[in-house]
């Protein structure tokens, strides 16, 4: 059975920060023509072509700079970092290696490639989230860290 | 420049939507992942709240072949699921579970001036290096 911890959960503020994503990845495909896909824009810089990269670090600029907009009217809220710094590195290799291969992580396929109902995304979304539960649950419950 | 100027925009607005969601925070997205313990539905109300805006934008675009400013709507080709799109899901998966950490919240946190975000930020750039590098050699072979 699923218990759920009512303590840390936020429906509304998750909804309305779900909302501002869909707003962005709305206004990036409505204007620009394009997805919204965080590990394509930052992963094509490394492959640089003319004229490919002042939008590219324009979007990123925005994304890092947004909790500095935001320390403008209030507080940040808690960002709590549990992984030491070995499992960030092997996490982050992980991470920058497999949504290249994949070809998108939790925007392209999970937020766009969902909400232009491509199965090739819901695929890719069903496997990232499996991997994810499986990992959480063997590193939580079956090594107990 | 019109290009960049809306990236920014989209970037940014993603970027706060991250904070004001809590996604930023890789203890709540381990929370929404830990489903043995005690579970944080959270994030699963993100995805939807960005999926009902994300489903009205994409099906305006389906019916335009430019965006509102004038570019060229380019859109995935593939439709195709193979081996290399669920490996890399799997694979993405695992260090996702790892840290709580996928792209987007990294990047942020980095922006919040986390040292540990910006560890995990520049293994996950030597990750995609990485595989920029097999990439080209497999297209020399």
């Amino acid at each position: 059975m699923i218990e759920i911890a009512w303590s840390n959960f936020t429906p509304w503020s998750a909804l309305l920060g779900g909302i501002l994503v869909g707003i962005a990845a709305a206004s990036f495909l409505l204007l620009n023509g394009r997805i919204a896909g965080i590990s394509g824009i930052l992963g094509g810089l490394l492959s640089p072509a003319k004229g490919d990269m002042a939008w590219r670090l324009a979007f990123l600029i925005g994304l890092i700079g947004a909790p500095a907009v935001w320390l403008l009217v209030t507080e940040l809220p808690t960002i709590e970092i549990k992984a030491g710094y070995p499992a960030l590195i092997v996490a982050g290799l992980l991470v920058g290696i497999g949504t290249r291969y994949g070809s998108g992580c939790t925007s392209g396929h999970g937020v766009c490639g969902l909400s232009r109902l491509s199965l090739r995304s819901l695929a890719a979304t069903l496997s990232f989230m499996a991997a994810g539960f499986v990992t959480v649950y063997v590193i939580r419950h079956l090594l107990g860290v | 420049m019109k290009f960049s100027l809306a990236s920014l925009f989209a970037g940014l607005v993603f970027g706060l939507g991250l904070i004001v969601s809590g996604m930023a925070n890789p203890e709540k997205v381990l929370g929404f992942l830990d489903i043995a313990g005690l579970w944080d539905p959270s994030l699963a109300f993100v995805m939807s709240g960005a999926i009902m805006v994300g489903v009205v934008a994409f099906a305006v675009a389906r019916k335009r072949t430019l965006s509102f400013l004038g570019f060229h709507m380019k859109m995935p080709a593939s439709t195709h699921i193979d081996k290399r799109l669920v490996l890399g899901g799997l694979m993405f998966g695992v260090g996702w579970g790892i840290a709580g950490f996928c792209p987007g919240p990294g990047l942020v946190a980095l922006g919040a001036g986390e040292t540990k975000a910006a560890v995990f930020v520049a293994a996950m750039v030597a990750g995609m290096g990485i595989f920029e590098v097999i990439e080209r050699n497999r297209a020399k072979a």
